[in-house]
């Protein structure tokens, strides 16, 4: 079997610690404010467009295109970097992982996985659809 | 006119050395701050107001890094301003010490960068950032192994996507640095480089080669800020600063758009109080820890149409001599240095040598009366600080 990448585990803040929870259970949440009707990312307390303290938590359909991506082939183990648009709408750093790297092109439509961390805790990447 | 136009770059110096196992960080330091202040003919205790980033004592010293090294050069000071920007602190400094003068607040300001990346051993590039740990979007991009190499890369592989731009293109933006770095004996990189020679080094990060990046190094630069009065005085002819436009950028919420950089905002910015075009501008130092930084940089300018710059850089345009807009002719962060990470002091440095004439005659810019110097800090792909500065030769 390949050798795996490490992956450093997130470091939660209270006011984020759903999402972590969630992510746990193989789920991705997303912020959106009721104020001004946008989703956000990253998760934040207050909506980083209007400001307001009306976010909620939204679990998002877990599927979206790929914007733009970097295969880092100087590292131990070559690795996918990306940012990822959600059919939600934001657009979100990750991972695309459990493909050919040679495979992934701008626009391909994409997955949600999640891969764990280093200390266990599982965090949400995505895999061509 | 309006702040900017009262002060003058009286005094430059950038230091030698491109590893410094033998100099600590203060050193380095003082060093610079003496090599500007006989630039200019003054002396220390002439210096009223410092100006530095916040990693000038390194990042261990946190907060207290400016006491640290305001201690160390002995300075007796009205004014302290260690806004930190990355890579364009210095860019910022300048534009904040011509404020200060301007308000009265000082009248001779000095800034500093020191920093000794290589001495330490430090893969700049290609290593997962580990700092910042507590910061808000840390837990959402660490896990995802960012490093400053792939996030500029994000950003070249989506141009290319957008608008059909070639690594071909991207390469002559090396080339051009390099065939200036051939005249500068202080030069890391002095060999003069082809399309063909970026194209098949090796790829760091897609679409990304070896030679696509800038050189780690270590050492420092210093400039000296003063008011017309003095400035005037003085044994060098006087540049002034005549605009400066400063814009962070970021993420947006999600609403991520990698073809463009703060430099959208803060070109214009400094043009407007400038009052010129981009079309007067004889001579550019733009910051280049990346090739595609410089080719996004310039299109945000407006030297040349979003998504044309791929054209634009391409057949030796920046050549000094060869193409219609001369730039980094020094060898800049790709080919000369880069040190402590951060290419802005070097970039308005070598931009007033060229405004003086002296840069080095095979690359000296002839009737060189406009030049602009901008940074890029921080990382295009996720958060970065975009600084303009247009000077003249007065």
């Amino acid at each position: 079997m390949a050798k795996e990448r490490k992956i450093l585990a997130p470091t939660p803040f209270p006011e984020t610690a759903r999402y972590w929870e969630a992510a746990a259970q193989g789920k991705l949440l997303v912020k959106f404010c009721t104020a001004c009707g946008e989703y956000h990312f990253y998760p934040r307390g207050l909506c980083p467009f209007c400001f307001s303290d009306k976010t909620e938590w939204r679990e998002a359909a877990g599927t979206g295109k790929i914007y733009s991506f970097s295969v880092t082939r100087r590292s131990e183990v070559p690795y996918a970097i990306a940012y990822v648009t959600l059919a939600e709408g934001p657009t979100l750093l990750t991972n695309i992982v459990d493909c050919d790297l040679d495979r992934i092109r701008i626009g391909q439509a994409v997955r949600l996985v999640v891969k764990p961390s280093e200390n266990g805790q599982a965090v949400p990447m995505f895999t061509l659809a | 006119m309006r702040g900017s136009g009262h002060a003058y770059i009286a005094g430059i110096y950038e230091h030698p050395t491109r590893k410094a196992d033998d100099k600590s960080l203060a050193l380095l330091h003082a060093e610079v701050a003496k090599g500007a202040l006989e630039d200019a003919g003054l002396s220390k205790n002439d210096v009223d107001g410092y100006f530095c980033a916040g990693d000038v004592a390194g990042w261990d010293a946190r907060g207290a890094g400016p006491f640290s090294i305001i201690d160390y050069l002995g300075l007796k000071l009205r004014y302290l301003d260690s806004t930190e920007s990355w890579g364009s602190s210095y860019l910022v400094h300048v534009a904040h010490a011509a404020e200060a003068i301007a308000a009265g607040k000082c009248r001779v300001a000095l800034i500093t960068l020191a920093g000794r990346p290589r001495a330490e051993g430090f893969s700049t590039g290609t290593s997962v950032a580990n700092d910042g740990l507590t910061a808000g979007e840390a837990q959402f991009e660490l896990p995802y192994g960012p490093t400053v190499v792939n996030l500029y890369a994000m950003c070249a592989m989506r141009h290319m996507h957008e608008f059909g731009t070639t690594s071909e293109q991207l390469a002559w933006i090396k080339v051009a640095a390099s065939h200036h770095a051939q005249h500068n004996p202080h030069a890391m990189l002095r060999d003069v480089v082809t399309v063909e020679d970026v194209v098949n080094s090796p790829v760091i990060a897609d679409p990304l080669h070896r030679l696509d990046c800038c050189v780690i190094s270590d050492g420092g630069g210093a400039l000296i800020v003063t008011g017309p009065e003095i400035a005037k005085s003085l044994k060098h002819p006087p540049v002034r600063v005549i605009g400066t436009g400063y814009a962070p950028k970021h993420q947006m919420g999600g609403k991520v758009d990698l073809t463009y950089s703060g430099a959208r905002w803060s070109g214009p910015r400094a043009f407007d109080e400038a009052g010129i075009t981009p079309r007067d501008i004889k001579y550019v130092s733009i910051y280049d820890s990346f090739t595609i930084t410089v080719l996004i940089t310039l299109e945000d300018l407006g030297f040349c149409e979003k998504g044309k710059g791929g054209t634009f850089v391409a057949d030796g345009n920046l050549i000094s001599g060869v193409g219609r807009l001369p730039f980094n002719t020094d060898g800049g962060g790709l080919c000369n240095n880069h040190p402590s990470n951060r290419g802005g002091m070097t970039k308005i440095i070598e931009a007033v040598r060229q405004l003086r004439g002296i840069a080095h005659p095979a690359v000296q810019v002839a009737n060189c009366d406009l030049a602009l110097a901008h940074g890029t800090g921080g990382a295009l792909g996720t958060r970065h600080g975009s600084a303009t500065l247009i000077l003249e030769r007065a």
